[in-house]
């Protein structure tokens, strides 16, 4: 199963290679991690997205927490939550395509955030399966490039997860 | 007053009440060699290899309980240290190990021996640190031995770059320590503690499994109290020997891969499973799928992480071991409910049953030395009150099947990591630790080998380690696996152009004995424990083809052993 697992960790040196060194040791998957300074600039925000089976994703998190590092996890999958991801998307954009991809764009909530005679650059929020979905519209045909951030994670409600 | 860095370094040590450094010194590391050089309250142990330096910190730790403390240079030397650290981690011995660095604005440079220490060792240490300010360098030593000590002990290496030791600052030592992302457990929870208690009464076949945890966390006097009061029986890990006196009857020896076929036999028996500090490693489980499948489980760790990895538990409690066994003698002593005797002695007749195979009984009359006979005889002649160390294979099997430990701490070995040339090194670190303790080295032609460059070391501070090389010219547990899984086809696992130990222990300045027959056996050891400070090497030329009985072969069940 898909689970969503934030943490709070100390911003230091060396603290997301500690993350990362763990799911390779241990023969974990990671589909997308994401970090960043928090508010409070001691603290980084992961975010990691993994597959797992119930057993694994104990030890994942157990593991996680044993890190001297992580001040804090929560496996927002428990509760509900918020996940949204950025993705930036070059595309071919010429002839009645720029009509076409401008619409696309339109429909899924997107901005055209740059432009050239022949190529769009198309910013996109939202959920992983949305990203999907837009990319298959578009079609392979017209896409030069994709970025994507991976998942960001809050939960829905007054819960919180801070220090 | 400023101090300079190497300054700040010593005074921390100091602080912490460290006797011994286990080092090598090397151009990174010179400022605070010359600052140790300057004092001494702390003595610096020259080994001849950083791995050594480790192994025997390692030893000194596991032995006495406080935590061991290295110096090595950057580069080769960090890399030396890497096999101790990991050694260390396995089996969650609480060691600060200092690495040089070269200075600052030289990392990242390729620099003479620059390697990335924080890189190299983080998978295999508890934390690590690299000092960038002399300013961070107190409170790093000071969250090191913290993080090393507490908790499930473990290795903490702190990285110190060259410019660090020589830059000053202003000197304080914190008094405490707190971290806001770690916080070990201190108490057992008090309603699963309840749970398992009554699980517990209600065995019929009840098992009692432990293993370094209660070592670690000195609770073997509770342990025999809880293990008495229930009269169940009990069996340790290979790491756990010692925690509960293996002469008593109570006691059905080691289990796992080499195990005794009573301690395994009611491990798969079992219907209450009462797992403490031990971590279900595959040595100790085999077939995972076969464990122990008529069992409820109670596990007892201080690492969450223990608990459910390998099997899933019913009962888990997360705390350290003296303080969860001590809440249920509180409940065991106040409850009316005692365990129902009657099926508690029809399960010792069966135990007693398996008991009288006598699965590790072995030919008495071979006109060739039985190395199980050598470790009898040294059982018998130092009445058990000695500290052993061993290395890895045959030889440590033996040991821990035939040394009867009565106590904790006396049986010093690498059980998680195995690895071979730990032995020697780690019996220098007993030594410093009990000057006076009789210290013996099980080791193998094989493993002696690894690390013989310390009986320099043992020459310069006069350690008088009594060395008990089981010489078959073989490397043993190797060529027992290939003669029941390789048809024989013994690869590589013949030991060519062996040196004469004798002359080579000579030649370092001890005394070495060559031994040939069974009938010499007691005399030699008898003669090596009266020199009570010389080192001697005992070179007793065993069987070549002794196998370490029972076994339970890699992925069976534990009731699928293979016997004599």
């Amino acid at each position: 199963m898909r689970h969503i697992i934030s943490l709070l960790l100390e911003n230091e040196a060396g603290a997301l290679s500690r993350v990362a060194g763990l799911f390779s040791a241990r023969g974990y998957n990671i589909e997308s991690l994401t970090v960043a300074p928090t508010e409070d600039p001691s603290l980084s925000r992961m975010t990691i997205v993994t597959h797992g089976t119930e057993e694994i994703i104990e030890q994942i998190t157990k593991q996680l927490n044993k890190l001297i590092d992580v001040v804090k996890l929560t496996d927002m999958t428990e509760g509900p939550h918020i996940e949204r991801e950025l993705m930036m998307v070059k595309v071919r954009a010429e002839g009645h395509d720029r009509e076409e991809h401008k619409r696309l764009c339109e429909i899924f909530r997107g901005r055209i955030i740059d432009v050239t005679d022949t190529t769009y650059v198309i910013e996109l929020t939202g959920d992983s399966e949305k990203m999907d979905a837009f990319l298959d519209a578009l079609g392979e045909k017209a896409i030069l490039e994709v970025v994507r951030t991976g998942i960001s994670g809050i939960a829905r409600g007054k819960r919180a997860m801070h220090v | 007053m400023e101090l300079t860095g190497a300054e700040i370094f010593v005074r921390c040590l100091q602080e912490e009440g460290v006797e011994y450094v286990f080092g090598y010194p090397g151009g990174a590391v010179l400022h605070i060699y010359d600052a140790l050089y300057q004092q001494d309250e702390i003595q610096h142990i020259l080994v001849r290899h950083e791995q050594a330096a480790v192994h025997a910190a390692d030893g000194y730790a596991r032995a006495s309980g406080r935590p061991g403390v290295v110096l090595v240079t950057s580069g080769p030397g960090a890399t030396n240290a890497v096999t101790g650290i990991a050694t260390a981690y396995m089996d969650s011995s609480p060691l600060v190990v200092f690495t040089g660095q070269v200075p600052t604005h030289l990392i990242g440079n390729d620099a003479f021996q620059e390697v990335d220490s924080v890189g190299i060792t983080r998978p295999c240490v508890k934390h690590n640190f690299l000092v960038k300010d002399v300013c961070d360098l107190a409170e790093t030593i000071k969250k090191a031995f913290y993080i090393a000590t507490t908790g499930r002990p473990g290795p903490v290496v702190v990285d110190i770059p060259k410019d660090v030791t020589s830059n000053r600052c202003t000197y304080h030592y914190p008094k405490e320590i707190r971290l806001r992302s770690y916080n070990p457990t201190t108490r057992g929870h008090t309603g699963q503690i309840k749970k398992a208690v009554d699980l517990i009464l209600s065995a019929k076949r009840p098992m009692i499994y432990t293993g370094g945890g209660v070592i670690l966390d000195d609770a073997s006097e509770e342990l025999v109290e809880f293990t008495r009061l229930l009269g169940y029986p009990i069996t340790h890990t290979l790491m756990g020997l010692g925690a509960y006196p293996a002469e008593d009857p109570q006691f059905v020896g080691m289990l796992g891969m080499h195990g005794t076929y009573e301690a395994n036999m009611a491990m798969h028996n079992c219907d209450v499973l009462i797992a403490i500090g031990a971590r279900f490693d595959d040595r100790v489980t085999g077939n995972v799928e076969k464990f122990c499948p008529a069992a409820k489980i109670v596990h007892v760790d201080i690492d969450p992480a223990s608990i459910s990895k390998n099997v899933k538990v019913d009962i888990p409690i997360v705390g350290p071991v003296h303080d969860v066994l001590r809440q249920m003698l509180r409940i065991l002593k106040k409850t009316d409910r005692r365990p129902d005797a009657e099926a508690l002695a029809a399960w010792w007749e069966q135990i007693e049953e398996w008991r009288a195979l006598d699965c590790l009984k072995y030919d008495r009359e071979s006109p060739l030395i039985k190395p199980q006979y050598v470790i009898e005889t040294l059982y018998r002649l130092t009445g058990g009150d000695a500290y052993i160390t061993s290395d890895v294979g045959q030889h440590q099997m033996w040991t821990a099947q035939y040394f009867k430990f009565n106590k904790p701490r006396r049986w010093i070995n690498s059980g998680g990591l195995g690895t071979m040339g730990f032995g020697l090194p780690a019996a220098m670190g007993v030594q410093m630790a009990f000057p006076e303790a009789t210290v013996c080295c099980v080791t193998g032609e094989g493993s002696i080998q690894m690390n013989i460059q310390e009986l320099s070391t043992c020459r310069q501070f006069g350690l008088p380690i009594k060395i008990i090389n089981l010489n078959n010219r073989y490397l043993g547990m190797v060529r027992q696996w290939q003669e029941f899984f390789y048809e024989k086809r013994y690869a590589m696992s013949y030991m060519e152009s062996l040196p004469d130990f004798v002359s080579l222990a000579q030649s370092y300045g001890h005394v070495g004995m060559r031994i040939e027959k069974p009938e010499d056996v007691e005399g030699a050891l008898r003669e090596a424990l009266a020199m009570k400070d010389r080192l001697v090497f005992l070179d007793f030329i065993t069987d070549q083809t002794e196998n370490v009985y029972p076994m339970i072969p890699a992925g069976a069940g534990q009731n699928e052993m293979i016997l004599v």
